[in-house]
């Protein structure tokens, strides 16, 4: 079952940037926008798998760092003539902190 | 067109075809390149007035520039952000606070970002020279942490491939603790400065082509550029370090030293123009100095020294650097920049930004192990 869980301090992201975030199946880029807005993301760029944690985050947009395709953070669609998607993940800040939604690693019985 | 097609969106060696084909398909409609380029989409401001903006209006943070130049847009792009980074830099060394997010990858973690995300090493080595211990610790590096591929590169060093970003700071404070430096291989900044064996060894070589090179790789490394920028010293006009493909190059002969400028061996190739010709060391030392902080000062960002040269004008080069005041002023400028050189490495062997190297492990999975369960 789903539900929020912790990943990072908002204070620890920088702002116009991302953290990587591994989960135990899948590498996620989480962003912080200027007006401190977050965004999640699959950390795969549709175009070649690039590294979206590493690109340059402008306005609610990152430019994938390795052939400048841009990815809109909210919808995960490739902006322009370009065509592709990656999947965005929910989340929120409660505290100063950031939750994603996921699926809570089971505790070995 | 770029946009759809991605032609002239990589090299850019097919430019100059894309713009005949729109004007021959275009006709009269077609407007080309306009002859005051806008820095980028977000103003409608040169790169020059912005430039000169900064100096005279003393405008010292990015939102300064952003703001007093009315953009368009609140962050700025990836174009605007690294060339305001920059000149906010250049205009005021030592008291501009870079900002690492208004740097490409490649210049927030200090090596070139590879295909499959890993990067890559490359310690500096001053003129091409290395010591046995020195390839000892780089070989005990890459053994250290299994780096999966060593090469020798085309600017005399040795490059490490297949780092992990994690790996990097703890990579970087092995080779900062046996006497390396950051190369810079992956920076807008001075590169390599490639040399011969010249006179020590050479039967032809007429001077120390490889000390000089030396003494200017201590003299100019670590400075922030508009692009990368290479130099190379040949000893003889055998020209073996290739010295006029160079943005500086040097060929010593008998009775000095011929200095030259400008050349490329990029996409594009072009040879060096001769800037002039001098006697002594010190005075290719000024000089090269000097032609960096010119550069530094006037060209675009991402305009290599090429097309600089081109774009300004030889002459207007050489009067700069031939009249001994304004060269001497552009050196002591190039030094006060100097002056605020960090060597990156350690700083961030040291835990600077640790964030950007230290990824957050959560336990949780973005899809269910349902499958596994049964």
């Amino acid at each position: 079952m789903s539900k929020w869980i912790e990943v990072v301090e908002l204070k620890n992201i920088p702002v116009l940037g991302a953290r990587l975030v591994k989960t135990r199946d899948q590498d996620i880029a989480v962003f912080r926008g200027s007006s401190n807005q977050v965004y999640a993301i699959r950390d795969a760029c549709p175009h070649r798998g690039g590294p979206l944690s590493q690109g340059m985050m402008h306005g609610s947009t990152v430019t994938c760092p390795l052939h400048g395709w841009k990815i809109d953070l909210v919808s995960g669609e490739a902006l322009g003539p370009d065509e592709g998607c990656v999947q965005v993940f929910p989340i929120k800040v409660e505290d100063g902190k950031v939750l994603l939604q996921l699926v809570a690693e089971e505790t070995a019985a | 067109m770029r946009a759809h097609t991605k032609a002239s969106a990589s090299c850019g060696s097919c430019t100059g075809l894309v713009e005949s084909l729109l004007a021959h398909t275009l006709g009269g409609d077609y407007s080309s390149t306009p002859r005051s380029k806008s820095l980028c989409a977000c103003t409608d401001f040169t790169h020059d007035q912005v430039r000169k903006g900064i100096l005279a209006y003393e405008l010292k943070t990015m939102a300064a520039v952003r703001q007093f130049f009315e953009w368009k847009t609140e962050d700025g792009c990836p174009s605007c952000r690294n060339a305001l980074n920059y000149y906010l830099l250049c205009a005021w060394p030592g008291t501009y606070v870079d900002d690492p997010q208004s740097r490409f990858i490649n210049e927030r973690a200090h090596g070139n970002i590879q295909k499959d995300g890993s990067y890559s090493v490359v310690p500096r080595l001053f003129g091409g020279l290395c010591t046995p211990a020195q390839l000892r610790a780089i070989a005990d590096v890459a053994e250290k942490y299994e780096v999966p591929e060593m090469k020798v590169t085309g600017g005399q060093r040795i490059d490490l491939f297949g780092v992990k970003k994690a790996q990097l700071p703890a990579m970087w404070r092995d080779l900062t603790e046996a006497g390396f430096v950051s190369g810079h291989a992956y920076a807008k900044a001075l590169r390599t400065v490639k040399t011969c064996v010249g006179s020590t060894w050479c039967r032809f070589g007429t001077r120390d082509s490889t000390g000089l090179g030396v003494k200017l790789e201590q003299l100019t490394w670590g400075s922030w550029m508009p692009h990368k920028f290479k130099m190379a010293v040949s000893g003889c006009p055998r020209n073996c370090a290739e010295a006029t493909i160079k943005d500086f190059g040097v060929v010593c002969v008998d009775s000095g030293y011929e200095l030259h400028i400008g050349g490329n061996g990029g996409i594009k190739v072009r040879v060096t123009d001769l800037l002039c010709k001098v006697a002594t060391e010190a005075e290719v030392l000024e000089y090269s100095a000097a032609f960096c902080q010119l550069y530094r000062e006037q060209a675009h960002y991402l305009e290599r020294t090429a097309p600089w040269v081109e774009r300004v004008g030889l002459e207007t080069i050489r009067q700069a650097l031939s009249d001994a005041t304004e060269r001497q002023a552009l050196y002591q400028r190039f030094q006060v920049s100097q002056q605020a050189r960090i060597d990156p490495w350690k700083r961030h062997a040291d835990g600077a930004e640790g964030h950007e190297f230290t990824p957050v492990t959560v336990a949780g999975r973005v899809t269910a192990e349902s499958s596994l369960n049964h």
